[in-house]
């Protein structure tokens, strides 16, 4: 039996395609997921992200707590209100989950981990905590989470809260209300696009849901299912866990160094990374673009011309490009990259490399 | 959803409308609703020779990729290269301009076999 949201009616009522996700009845799309991702990128798209796990830490080390079992440094949260984005490792450097660590206040951080994971995240957590002076706490069944994102996301917001804004800066969060309800506001997202993520209580999501709705109707707004979700966050070539990421591939591969402090004394899986570091990694991950028609898809095989040299990790047809577009791990032995192919329906189609995102990211500044 | 009664449908949702030896495919309501926005087509090539049931087209949706199943013997005719460009045609008009390709039929016998629009909108609709 799978989970519902608080907005599981809203759903339904909006015509939703509903699937299984994570164990959670979820809606996949609503009037289509081309439409819907091209709504995202030209004015605002409304997302019920409720399934994902919040976590919260408290006690007078959870800095030390987090710095051993995350991989980014928790003292780049300088003040009340930051965010950072980063990982749980295993002892092998690998990705166990991706994660945003919110600082509320000193000593009292929140946790924002994927759905997928939120048990093993969880009990990894629990594991290590008990060396710690912390307590963990999983708020997941009393948090609703609904995300704005798109170019007239602010405008929606600054209407419902007469807040400007102005001072709530990329990846920082602030407390607010919305229709009387106490919510915590942060500007991130998964698109690439300025907008906000919106954390209430979980009674309290069905009716901010619905003022964010009809405050937006004039700008355009509508809900946006997890399929646009995917097509949005592979056109800004952000990782998703599972994919790109998982419990066999180091961060180091991922491309993700810069969520690792390797200054910090001790942190699960730095000793592995610093031989990673010695010895050089064997796979790098890659952005494509296909130059041949064709959809690349995760689990394709990736040729050099006639020897096999890596998997597709992502694949879509971009809404915004009307082009194939794809992420995979390649060797990194020295290989020609101008004669790269993706093997589709038993037809070698070629692909050129792609650095950084695949559309230009339209984040606050 | 429509399912016109003029075509014949496979179980795994290609119609097929015959006229004299020839035969124009494509799929069905059922399918394009399920599959969502078709954004990409692989067309069969013309000539090629096929036996019922052997996969001869892709139709993608943002999601996946589904093969295009021959619903009888015979040689590819023409294709819907309009698809190329637009394959939203697929969604937009499934059993006119989002065709797919047209076939000269071998035996015309295999047609007997597939489903009519009560059969199949029984089993799928």
């Amino acid at each position: 039996m799978s989970l519902q949201t608080p907005l599981h009616q809203s759903h339904l009522d909006l015509g939703a395609r509903m699937v299984d996700f994570h164990g959670w009845k979820m809606p996949i799309q609503y009037s289509g997921i081309v439409n819907e991702h091209l709504t995202v990128r030209s004015k605002s798209g409304l997302f019920d992200l409720t399934h994902m796990g919040e976590i919260e830490v408290t006690g007078s080390q959870s800095i030390e707590f987090l710095n051993y079992i995350t991989s980014n440094n928790v003292n780049k949260l300088s003040y009340d209100g930051k965010i950072i984005y980063s990982a749980f490792l295993n002892e092998s450097g690998a990705i166990i989950d991706d994660l945003l660590i919110y600082r509320r206040k000193k000593n009292y951080f929140y946790l924002v981990v994927n759905a997928s994971n939120l048990e093993k995240d969880f009990a990894w957590m629990q594991k290590h905590a008990d060396a710690f002076d912390v307590s963990v706490k999983d708020l997941t069944m009393q948090t609703g989470l609904v995300a704005v994102q798109g170019p007239l996301s602010i405008k929606i917001l600054q209407k419902i809260t007469g807040n400007a804004f102005n001072d709530l800066l990329y990846y920082h969060c602030t407390d607010y209300t919305i229709g009387n309800n106490n919510v915590l506001i942060s500007r991130t997202g998964y698109t690439g696009e300025d907008g906000f993520e919106i954390y209430s209580k979980w009674n309290e999501l069905p009716r901010i849901w619905d003022i964010l709705l009809d405050a937006g109707s004039k700008y355009g707004i509508k809900p946006i299912g997890l399929g646009a979700r995917d097509t949005l966050r592979l056109e800004m070539r952000y990782c998703l866990h599972g994919n790109e990421i998982n419990e066999k591939i180091s961060v180091l591969c991922a491309g993700l160094s810069w969520i690792v402090d390797l200054n910090k004394d001790d942190f699960i899986g730095k000793d592995a990374l610093v031989k990673i570091i010695q010895q050089g990694t064997k796979q790098r991950l890659i952005g494509f673009i296909m130059r041949d028609r064709g959809i690349p898809r995760q689990g394709y095989p990736i040729f050099c011309v006639d020897k096999e040299v890596g998997t597709v990790t992502s694949g879509t047809m971009s809404p915004s490009l009307k082009e194939g577009i794809g992420m995979g791990y390649i060797s990194t032995e020295n290989i020609d990259t101008d004669s790269l192919f993706v093997l589709i329906h038993n037809k070698k189609k070629k692909i050129s490399l792609h650095k950084g995102p695949f559309v230009k990211p339209n984040i606050f500044k | 959803m429509n399912f016109p009664d003029s075509l014949r449908y496979a179980n795994s949702h290609e119609w097929i409308k015959i006229e004299g030896n020839k035969g124009k495919v494509g799929i069905s309501d059922f399918a394009q609703k399920e599959l969502g926005d078709i954004v990409f087509v692989e067309l069969p090539e013309l000539g090629q020779s096929l036996n019922q049931s052997d996969a001869c087209a892709v139709v993608e949706s943002v999601k996946t990729a589904s093969d295009i199943y021959c619903p009888v013997d015979g040689t590819i005719t023409a294709v819907n290269e309009e698809l190329n460009s637009h394959p939203e045609l697929v969604n937009e008009d499934c059993y006119g301009k989002g065709w797919i390709f047209e076939i000269e039929i071998k035996n015309s016998s295999q047609t007997d076999s597939l489903l009519t629009p009560e059969q199949y909108k029984e089993k799928y609709a």
